[in-house]
C-alpha cells in the first residue's frame, strides 16, 4: 500500500522563507551576471566543485557557472536541444552532457533562464578539482571566449589523505598565478582581510548546512537530502558562499527543518509534505534534471526519503568537519578543493557511504549512474557490491543521464525502483522486524 | 654475423604481443630471486625510476581483441570505455598475479578510479596513483612534480629494499634516453620510407618495448630498422597520414592494418606515448629527478590528457607533425567514451580547418571486430586526398 501524501496544488503550496529567499538570490544573481555588460561588472567563469567563490568576490568579480547553467537547462527542457546542437557542430555523442548543454547554449544565444543573454567571462577560472572533463571544458571555453584562462591545480586524493606538498602546491599557484590575473583582469588589488571575512561568513553558514543535513538522521527525517538537498547545497555550492544572503538562507530553512522535525513532519515535495516514511536510502551520484520531478515523484509516492547523498558533498565534504578558516586564508582553499567528494579515492567514497547508511539507519544504498559522469560512475558497480557487503544493506542500480533527456527511461527507472522497494521489504521480513 | 629478417623480428614481437600471460616478464622475474615487476597503464610513467630500482617496467595496454572479458564487465556500465574492464580482467583472471606493483598514471576519471579499484582488489600489490603537473613553472608545477616522483622513488626503495642512488637514476635515464633515440630513429625511417617500415611492423616492434627489459629492446628496434632498410619492399600509391586519439586504448592490430591496405601510409602517429613521451635526450648529469621533471615540463609530447596553457599553441603539434612527416591528412581515431580523445577532437579538428588540412574521424574499441566500414571510410579519405592533391 502507498503511503499517503498530503497532495496539494502546486498553487496552493506555501511557500517557506528560506524558498522565498533563495528564489529572490538566485533571481537577483541572473540579473547582475545578465545586466553585467550594462553595469561594466566583470564575470568570472568556473566550477561547482573547487568553486574559489570568496576569492572572485575579493575582486568585484560576477561568478558564473557553466554547470549551475546547464542544470537550470536541464530543469527547463531546454537542454536536449543544446545538446544536439553541440553534438551537430561535432560534438561526440560520448562525452559529457553538461558541456555539450553548455556548448549548445552558447551556439543559441546563450539565453540565461532569466530570458536575457548571459555575458561572456571575462575570464576562465579553471578550478580542476575532481573531474577531467573540466580542464576540457574550459579549453573549449577558451577557444570560443577567448579570455585569460587562469589554471588551478587539484591533486587527487588517491591515498586517502592531503599532504603538505599538496596544499602548498595549490597555495603557490594560487599566490603566483590566480590572484595576479584577478587582479590584472579586475583592476582590483587583492586584500586578504577581506577575503578573511567572506571566509568567516562562510564557516558560519556552513554551520548551518551540516545541521540541516544531519537532521536527515531522525526519524522521521524532516528533509530528503538527496532532491530537497539540491535546493539546499544551491546557495553554498554556487555564487554565495561567504556572503550575508547565504547566511540568512540557512538560518531561515534550519529554523522551518526545526519546526518540521519538532512537529515529526518528514520532508516537503513538490505534492505537499510527505506523511508517511517508509524507505530510508542513501544515494550515491548525480540525479536527472531534465525530469526532476518526474523521477522525485518516484521516491515520494512510495514513502522513499533520501537521508543521506553523496551528491550533496560535490561542493564540499562538511560534515566531515571542514570548515572555511579564516586565519588560514590560502590553505583554507586549498583544503577545501581537495576534499570535495569527487576529488577522494574510490576506497573514501566507500567508506563515506558506509558511514551513511550505518549513522542515518538507512535500509540501504541506490547509485544512480549517470552516463555524463566518469568521475562518479567508473567504478560504481565495484562500491555497491562493497557498500552491501560491509553494511549488509541491499544496494540497488539505476542508469539515466544529467541533462540529456534521451538517456532517462522513466519506466525503466520506476520499474528498477519498484523492485528494490520489494528487496527491501523481503529483507525485514527475513529479519522478522520492520526497521 | 647474420642480421635477422623484418619478419623474424615481427614474428617474435607477434609472439609477444599475442601473450597475454605475459610469459616473458615471468621469465624474467624467475630469472633471479627477489626480482620484482612494476606494471603501469598509459600514458606516461618515468620508466627510468623503476629501472633504477633494479624492476621490470612492464606496460599494461589493456586485453586487446584476443581477451575474453567475463569479469570485467560486471565492474563497468556500458558507457565506459573498454580498457579498464579488460585490465580488471587480466587481473582477476591471474595474469597479472606476478606483477608487484600497478602504476595509474593521471590521464581521466576512469583510469584515476580504476586505481582505487586495484587497491581494493588487490590489496596486496602496491598501487600508485601517478599525479603529474598540468602547470609548467619550474616552481609550481615542477616542485610538485620533483615531490612525487621523490616520493615514488621512496615507495621504489621500500618494495626494492635497498637505497636507490643518483647514479642508479642517471644510468638508466642514459639506457632510456638511448631506447627513446631509437625508437625516434624508426618513426624517422616510417616517415621517410613509410614502404620499408610498414605502420603494423612498427607497431609491434615498439609495443615490445612494453614488454621487455629496455637493453633488449633497444637492440631488437635496432636490428629491425637494419632488417627493414636492407629489405627491397614495393612503394604503393598510398597516402601519407597521421593518426591521432590512440593513446591510450589500443587499437586492434587489424585496424592498422586494415588502415594500410585501404591506401594509409601511416607516417605518424600517437600509439604507446610513453615510448617517446619526452623529447630528445635528458641530461645524465647531476639531479636525476630534476632532469626528469624539467624533461617533463619543457620537452614533453602533447596529448589530450595535457593541459595546453598557450590558445595558440593548442594543436599546433599536429600541424608541426604533418609538415614534418609530409603527411597528406589525419584520421582521428578515438576510442568509444574516451573523454580526453573525444573532447580534444572538435579543437584539434578547427586547428586543422585553418591550417587546411584534410580529416576524418571514426570510433573504435580494443575489440573491435568489424573493419570493413573503417576500410571504407579510410578508402574514400585515401581517395579524396588524391583528387585534391591532383586539382
Amino acid at each position: 500500500m502507498r503511503p499517503s501524501i498530503v497532495k496539494a496544488k502546486p498553487a496552493d503550496v506555501e511557500k517557506d522563507a528560506s524558498m522565498i529567499k533563495q528564489k529572490e538570490m538566485m533571481a537577483n544573481h541572473f540579473n547582475r551576471l545578465t545586466d553585467a555588460t550594462e553595469s561594466g561588472a566583470k564575470v568570472a567563469s568556473t566550477f561547482v566543485p573547487g568553486n574559489l567563490n570568496e576569492l572572485i568576490m575579493c575582486f568585484d568579480l560576477v561568478n558564473n557557472l557553466p554547470e549551475v547553467n546547464a542544470i537550470q537547462s536541464g530543469l527547463r527542457k531546454q537542454s536536449g536541444a543544446y545538446i544536439m546542437e553541440a553534438e551537430r557542430s561535432g560534438h561526440s555523442e560520448d562525452v559529457c552532457t553538461y558541456v555539450k548543454s553548455d556548448i549548445g547554449m552558447m551556439l543559441k544565444g546563450n539565453i540565461g533562464p532569466n530570458g536575457k543573454k548571459l555575458p561572456d567571462p571575462d575570464v576562465l577560472l579553471l578550478s580542476y578539482t575532481g573531474c577531467f572533463t573540466f580542464l576540457k571544458w574550459f579549453e573549449l571555453l577558451r577557444e570560443q571566449y577567448k579570455c585569460p584562462t587562469i589554471f588551478l591545480q587539484t591533486p587527487y586524493m588517491a591515498d586517502g589523505k592531503v599532504t603538505p606538498s599538496m596544499v602548498q602546491y595549490m597555495v603557490k599557484q594560487l599566490k603566483e598565478n590566480v590572484i595576479p590575473t584577478l587582479e590584472q583582469v579586475s583592476g582590483v588589488k587583492f586584500d586578504i582581510d577581506r577575503l578573511r571575512e567572506y571566509l568567516r561568513k562562510s564557516a558560519k553558514a556552513e554551520d548551518d548546512l551540516v545541521y540541516i543535513l544531519q537532521t536527515g538522521k531522525n526519524k522521521p527525517s524532516p528533509i530528503d537530502a538527496y532532491f530537497g538537498g539540491i535546493y539546499y547545497i544551491g546557495p553554498i555550492f554556487g555564487a554565495f558562499r561567504g556572503t550575508d544572503d547565504a547566511i540568512d538562507y540557512y538560518r531561515f530553512l534550519r529554523e522551518e527543518v526545526d519546526q518540521r522535525m519538532l512537529k515529526g513532519l518528514g520532508p516537503v515535495t513538490p505534492d505537499g509534505p510527505m506523511a508517511e516514511e517508509k524507505y530510508r536510502l542513501v544515494v550515491e551520484g548525480p540525479p536527472n534534471y531534465t525530469n526532476f520531478r518526474q523521477f522525485w515523484k518516484m521516491f515520494y509516492e512510495e514513502g522513499a526519503t533520501v537521508v543521506a547523498s553523496s551528491y550533496t558533498k560535490v561542493g564540499g565534504t562538511y560534515d566531515y568537519g571542514f570548515r572555511h578558516d579564516p586565519d588560514r586564508p590560502l590553505e583554507t582553499l586549498a583544503e577545501y578543493c581537495l576534499g570535495v567528494y569527487t576529488n577522494r579515492s574510490l576506497p573514501m567514497r566507500i567508506d563515506m557511504l558506509c558511514d551513511y547508511i550505518n549513522e542515518y539507519e538507512a535500509d540501504g544504498l541506490l547509485i544512480n549512474s549517470i552516463k555524463s559522469c566518469n568521475s562518479f560512475s567508473a567504478g560504481q558497480l565495484l562500491i555497491m557490491r562493497e557498500v552491501e557487503k560491509r553494511t549488509g544493506k541491499p544496494a540497488a542500480f539505476i542508469e539515466t543521464d544529467l541533462v540529456d533527456p534521451r538517456y532517462f527511461s522513466a519506466a525503466n527507472v520506476k520499474n528498477r525502483l519498484e523492485s528494490y522497494f520489494q528487496m527491501i521489504e523481503q529483507k525485514r521480513n527475513g529479519k522478522g522486524a520492520a526497521a | 654475423m647474420t642480421h635477422p629478417t623484418t619478419a623474424e623480428i615481427v614474428a617474435q614481437c607477434q609472439t609477444l604481443f599475442d601473450d597475454l600471460r605475459f610469459a616473458s616478464a615471468r621469465k624474467w622475474k624467475e630469472a633471479e630471486p627477489g626480482r620484482k615487476v612494476i606494471g603501469y597503464l598509459p600514458v606516461y610513467v618515468p620508466r627510468e625510476l623503476i629501472h633504477a630500482a633494479g624492476m621490470l617496467p612492464l606496460g599494461i595496454m589493456g586485453g586487446g581483441d584476443n581477451l575474453e572479458v567475463i569479469h570485467g564487465d560486471a565492474y563497468y556500465q556500458s558507457y565506459i570505455c573498454r580498457i579498464p574492464r579488460s585490465t580488471i580482467e587480466l587481473g582477476i583472471s591471474g595474469r597479472l598475479d606476478f606483477v608487484d606493483g600497478m602504476i595509474f598514471p593521471s590521464i581521466c576519471d576512469v583510469i584515476r578510479n580504476l586505481s582505487g579499484m586495484w587497491k581494493m582488489l588487490f590489496p596486496k600489490v602496491y598501487v600508485k596513483y601517478f599525479d603529474v603537473p598540468q602547470t609548467y613553472d619550474d616552481e609550481i608545477g615542477g616542485v610538485f612534480y620533483t615531490g612525487e616522483m621523490r616520493e615514488f622513488l621512496h615507495d621504489l626503495e621500500g618494495l626494492a629494499g635497498r637505497k636507490i642512488t643518483d647514479d642508479d637514476v642517471l644510468n638508466s635515464i642514459a639506457i632510456y634516453n638511448e631506447n627513446r633515440a631509437v625508437v625516434n630513429d624508426l618513426y624517422r625511417l616510417r616517415a621517410e620510407k613509410p614502404w620499408q617500415a610498414p605502420a603494423s611492423e612498427a607497431y609491434l616492434v615498439i609495443r615490445a618495448g612494453l614488454l621487455l627489459p629496455v637493453e633488449e629492446h633497444t637492440e631488437l628496434v635496432r636490428q629491425y630498422i637494419i632488417a627493414a632498410e636492407a629489405e627491397s619492399r614495393p612503394i604503393k600509391d598510398n597516402s601519407r597520414v597521421i593518426l591521432t586519439g590512440m593513446f591510450c586504448e589500443q587499437p586492434p592490430l587489424n585496424l592498422i592494418k586494415s588502415l594500410e591496405l585501404s591506401g594509409c601510409y601511416v607516417v605518424d602517429d600517437d600509439f604507446m606515448l610513453v615510448s617517446r613521451w619526452l623529447i630528445g635526450d635528458v641530461p645524465i648529469t647531476g639531479d636525476p629527478v630534476h632532469n626528469l621533471s624539467q624533461a617533463f615540463l619543457h620537452h614533453s609530447m602533447s596529448t589530450a590528457a595535457k593541459y595546453e596553457p598557450d590558445l595558440a599553441e593548442k594543436g599546433q603539434f599536429l600541424v608541426r607533425s604533418v609538415r614534418a612527416t609530409g603527411a597528406e591528412g589525419v584520421i582521428f581515431a578515438a576510442p568509444s567514451f574516451c573523454d580526453p580523445a573525444l573532447l580534444d577532437r572538435p579543437m584539434l579538428q578547427n586547428v586543422l580547418k585553418a591550417a587546411d588540412i584534410p580529416f576524418i574521424a571514426f570510433k573504435y574499441a580494443e575489440n573491435s571486430g568489424q573493419m570493413q566500414p573503417i576500410r571504407e571510410q579510410a578508402g574514400t579519405f585515401v581517395d579524396s586526398i588524391k583528387l585534391w592533391s591532383a586539382a
